[in-house]
């Protein structure tokens, strides 16, 4: 090779350097392709026999295995979501000669859902063509139906699978929620190859938020079958046997692993009792216990049957439950929002001696209504004749409105909203399920944010004022008022809600108890402000001129209530509201907040009813039958032996 | 080694031919180039379920991945020099671009859309990473210094992370394949190698240790797919039984029943080695094998005779890095390897990995036709 004379002396070694290396990659590469033809050599003459007849008559199938969804229980091992076994219609994707024509045929013999066309289709041709897809459920009449005409529809088959049942049905529907068939828009979310085997998934409620601890982990074996489909041979069910050698070695049959088991804080008898007590109703009731946060019962009216949902709704059943007027898929337990009355008065009243904004002893006269200095314009008191001369304790005991009048405009909006909003008032309250609204508590600050007019935007005195008695724009859940009313009972202590304490490992047997989670707590408050307010809602219930004392009385128990009735519509100045003349669903909303017992309180209850009139008359006697029921037969603590004994028996 | 000279014989003269003609190409370079791809062709049509209308795309990568070809060997390689950091630098950014964008809109994040074409600003550092590495390098004393290695594993591994981030491992360790490669021909002392692997070997639990369950799982799942019969398992138990069944002659083309049978995924894609074992068997392959090879010896043949180190170091890692495509991705169809996205060079349908190394081989005959040039 010829080099120019100038060449440097470090050149030519740079070019020994580089020839060297590049002998040494020449031998690397050819090394490599020994081991590379090497292979080929093992697999396509050494092989050659076994590959040869796999790929000729038979192929190798990788069949998924569906884990088993984690059952659960309420707070005593009853269960509330089960697994029973039935039939499943699926396609595998890439064994479907015609699509359309497979649907419209098995729509025809009433196995699948005709409305269901094209979103069968797509969900169809979303999967990989390996993948099994689950098309609808069937009863043993369809199963046979189809059996019998198997043959007519290629890579379409019938499985048994597992499918949730839900024995409360719709006593539990809006805390549990429920699975469903997962949809398109669930692939997005999830990670598919975990649910290669499943055919459902949680949709709502506890079901969803815990889906990943209730789902467990798919399994898979491996399966040769002929070209119609036929399990020739099941590698694992002959190593068992210590028989044929494993077509594959390293793949061996992986069992899926179970979900978890889950303990809710739900008390199934109070459930019910308070399912009961709703009864012909619309609204909801929350029960939790203030010490810890866990929800007891959660119930919102009317509900539906869950049950369907697992089952497959179809297109039509679906559409009548989303259109019906009552809307008994809306969970107004934590999304519905109300104004909440004077069941603010407790927790204002308390802002007002914290703030030192009223005293305890200070008496105001009531003679029905108020007006702000300069107005000509009356806030009316639910009295048209007046409390007379009252302190907090009665103005709490009778829900005074013209004494918070004053209270209000003592305290000032800033203040108000601090307090409402050191109870939880005005944001979710962090429960473990989705779909909390935050309500509003209003301020200034909120005013400017929501209106577009500059106008709109200032705050009137007269906004204060009707605040004061918990109308104008404040809006509340039934969670937060139960949230509320624990926070009350707790003296300040605040939890965030919780339907899940537990979740048992099915393969282990162990039970792991989640911790409950403490929000910032309502602090600086004296022990004297706290019992003042306590006294005076425990007048509510049985003081002389309580107002819910015709409901509440003569309870074994103490309880610390208060009443609270909503406007749905406004009362023009110098009328009267008048029940039997105004439409069922303009009528005042009642509402109740109330723990017990008073001193050492173990529940805490929420209690709105759509349109039922007043606090006392419709949602008091609500709270009634759920304390009832509870001190009738003092929940016991939870006992994780009962939910062994149920897994061992099955 | 022989092989390559004696490709090399037949390219000085050839050579000489093309300059005649006005246009420098490397004839025997082309030659191979297209006779790869026409086997590619063939099997395409078999794989794509005798679909003519996906060998004719094929076809019109191959023709703009021959525009490239030509017009990159006309480019005198010192302008590759000169341009060298500036195409590493701008690709750096596009990558870095294609991060920012990607983490807003939480989708793919590989792609950069230019309104007309979307790219994979990844598949360029394939060829921007090397041609930094032998930009810095060119000028230094060889063997280079610890220091400078230090900044030549800079270089390659800034652009490696964010690719492995978006998250691409594949194309990653592709590019510091691509890289090392470049800095191994400049000449490491075997100690300076040594003290490397022992410090990546030593680093590598700190690593692990910085990832998260889920990227634990994802690396878990890289190096033993099995684990994973239901994804990526799930091909390479397929495409074994592919090439075992085709034996040493093949069952024919358009007779494999793997391929036609649909039971084979990706089969004109990643796996498409597979088609070829199962119609043509392992003579098929050998001679498939045996064109790469040639064609990894007449670019080891270009680096060698190259006349300053930098085209030197191109030319070789080009050449290398071609190999580590072809080994990659039959030794995962056969299951040696894990199952990374590697396509079969100039074989598997796909227009970025074309156009690509058909630039890459553009640079190849720009390194020989040139040198002559300048030769005295």
């Amino acid at each position: 090779m010829a080099r120019p004379a100038v060449a440097l002396k470090d050149h030519w070694k740079e070019q020994r350097l580089f020839l060297s290396r590049v002998v040494a990659a020449a031998v690397v590469i050819v090394l490599l392709t020994g081991v590379l033809v090497a292979r080929l050599v093992q697999l396509q003459v050494i092989d050659y026999q076994r590959f040869s007849a796999l790929s000729q008559d038979n192929r190798i199938k990788i069949e998924p295995l569906a884990p088993t969804r984690g059952l659960i229980f309420d707070r005593n091992g009853i269960v509330i979501a089960d697994n029973v076994p039935t039939w499943e219609l699926v396609a595998i994707p890439e064994e479907v000669p015609d699509l359309e024509a497979t649907l419209k045929g098995l729509a025809e013999l009433g196995l699948v859902d005709p409305d269901e066309h094209a979103v069968l289709a797509d969900l169809v041709r979303s999967h990989r063509g390996f993948e099994r897809v689950k098309l609808s459920n069937l009863d043993e009449k369809q199963a046979a139906r189809f059996a019998v005409r198997r043959h007519h529809f290629p890579g379409v088959d019938i499985q048994e699978a597992l499918t949730r049942y839900y024995p409360f049905g719709e006593a539990i529907a809006h805390a549990v929620g429920y699975v469903g068939s997962i949809s398109k828009a669930d692939l997005e979310r999830i990670d598919r190859r975990d649910y290669a085997a499943s055919s459902q998934i949680g949709k709502t409620g506890v079901e969803r938020a815990y889906e990943s601890r209730l789902h467990g982990q798919v399994g898979y074996r491996q399966t040769v079958v002929n070209a119609q489909g036929r399990v020739l041979l099941d590698p694992a069910a002959n190593n068992g046997e210590g028989g044929t050698e494993p077509l594959f070695r390293g793949l061996e049959t992986k069992w899926p692993v179970p979900g978890e088991n889950l303990v809710l804080s739900l008390d199934m008898r109070l459930q019910l009792a308070t399912v009961e007590a709703l009864k012909g109703a619309r609204g909801a009731a929350v029960a939790i216990d203030p010490r810890n946060g866990d929800v007891l019962a959660m119930v919102s009216v009317p509900s539906f049957d869950p049950n369907r949902f697992a089952a497959g709704l179809s297109r039509g059943e679906y559409v009548a439950l989303t259109q019906h007027p009552d809307r008994p898929l809306f969970n107004r337990a934590l999304s519905g929002t109300y104004p909440p009355g004077s069941t603010v008065k407790p927790f204002l009243g308390l802002g007002a001696l914290h703030h030192e904004a009223m005293s305890p002893s200070k008496s105001v006269y009531c003679p029905g209504h108020f007006s702000l200095p300069g107005s000509s314009h009356r806030y009316r008191d639910w009295r048209p004749q007046g409390h007379g001369n009252v302190d907090l304790h009665e103005a709490i005991a009778q829900s005074c409105d013209v004494y918070f009048y004053q209270l209000a405009v003592a305290l000032g909006i800033d203040q108000m909203e601090q307090t409402l909003k050191a109870f939880g008032f005005g944001a979710p309250t962090g429960i473990d399920i989705a779909g909390e609204n935050a309500g509003v508590v209003p301020s200034r600050e909120w005013k400017r944010r929501q209106f577009a007019r500059r106008e709109d935007q200032v705050w009137f005195p007269g906004e204060t004022v009707i605040t004061g008695i918990g109308q104008g724009y404040t809006l509340v859940t039934p969670i937060q008022l139960a949230h509320a009313s624990a926070t009350l009972a707790a003296r300040g202590r605040r939890f965030a809600p919780r339907l899940v304490i537990g979740a048992e490992d099915v393969v282990t047997g162990e039970t792991t108890w989640l911790e409950p989670e403490e929000l910032p707590g309502v602090e600086g408050v004296s022990d004297a402000h706290w019992q003042h307010i306590v006294d005076a809602m425990v007048g509510v219930t049985s003081g002389p001129r309580g107002s819910a004392r015709s409901t509440m009385g003569g309870t074994p128990y103490t309880v610390a209530g208060k009443t609270g009735t909503a406007q749905v519509i406004n009362i023009a100045q110098g009328e009267r509201y008048r029940e039997e003349e105004i439409d069922e669903r303009l009528r005042d909303h009642g509402l109740f907040i109330a723990f017990a017992p008073a001193d050492a309180p173990r529940i805490a209850v929420g209690v709105v009813v759509e349109n039922g009139g007043g606090g006392n008359r419709a949602a008091a006697p609500v709270a009634r039958k759920i304390l009832d029921a509870f001190f009738a037969q003092e929940t016991s603590a939870v006992a994780p032996s009962r939910t062994e004994v149920y897994v061992a028996r099955r | 080694m022989s092989l390559a000279v004696e490709w090399g014989r037949q390219g000085h003269a050839a050579g000489r031919r093309s300059r005649l003609a006005g246009l420098n190409v490397d004839v025997p370079l082309l030659a191979l180039v297209c006779a790869v791809v026409a086997i590619g062709l063939v099997v395409l049509y078999s794989a794509s379920g005798e679909n003519m209308g996906a060998v004719i795309r094929q076809g019109m990568r191959f023709a703009l991945g021959l525009g490239a070809f030509f017009v990159l060997a006309q480019l005198p390689p010192r302008y590759l020099r000169m341009w060298a950091p500036w195409l590493y630098c701008f690709v750096l950014a596009l990558l870095v671009v294609v991060m920012i964008e990607g983490e807003i809109s939480k989708g793919a994040q590989r792609w950069l859309d230019l309104g007309v074409v979307r790219f994979q600003p990844s598949e360029l550092m394939k060829l921007a990473a090397p041609l930094m590495v032998a930009w810095f390098l060119h000028e230094r004393r060889l063997p280079p210094t610890f220091l400078q290695l230090c900044v030549a594993t800079l270089i390659v591994l800034a652009p490696a992370v964010l690719i492995a981030k978006q998250p691409d491992l594949g194309t990653a360790l592709l590019v510091v394949a691509a890289g090392g490669l470049t800095v191994l021909l400049a000449g490491i002392g075997w100690r300076v190698m040594t003290a490397l692997s022992l410090l990546a070997a030593v680093s590598l639990p700190v690593l692990w240790s910085q990832l998260h369950d889920y990227q634990r799982a994802r690396v878990l799942t890289f190096l033993n797919p099995e684990s994973d019969p239901l994804g990526a398992g799930y091909n390479s138990i397929q495409s074994k039984i592919a090439i075992g069944s085709g034996g040493l002659f093949g069952k024919g083309w358009l007779q494999g029943t793997q391929a036609h049978l649909e039971f084979l995924p990706e089969r004109s894609t990643d796996f498409i080695f597979a088609v070829m074992a199962e119609e043509f068997g392992l003579l098929g392959l050998c001679f498939l094998l045996a064109l790469y090879l040639a064609l990894v010896g007449r670019g080891l043949y270009i680096a060698a005779q190259a006349q300053d180190t930098f085209t030197r170091l191109i030319a070789g890692s080009l050449a290398l890095t071609f190999f580590v495509y072809v080994f990659v991705n039959a030794g995962m169809v056969s299951g040696i390897l894990p199952v990374v996205g590697v396509p079969l060079p100039l074989v598997s349908a796909g227009g970025t990995s074309m156009v690509t190394l058909m630039a890459s081989f553009g640079i190849l005959a720009a390194i020989h036709g040139h040198k002559k040039l300048l030769a005295p």
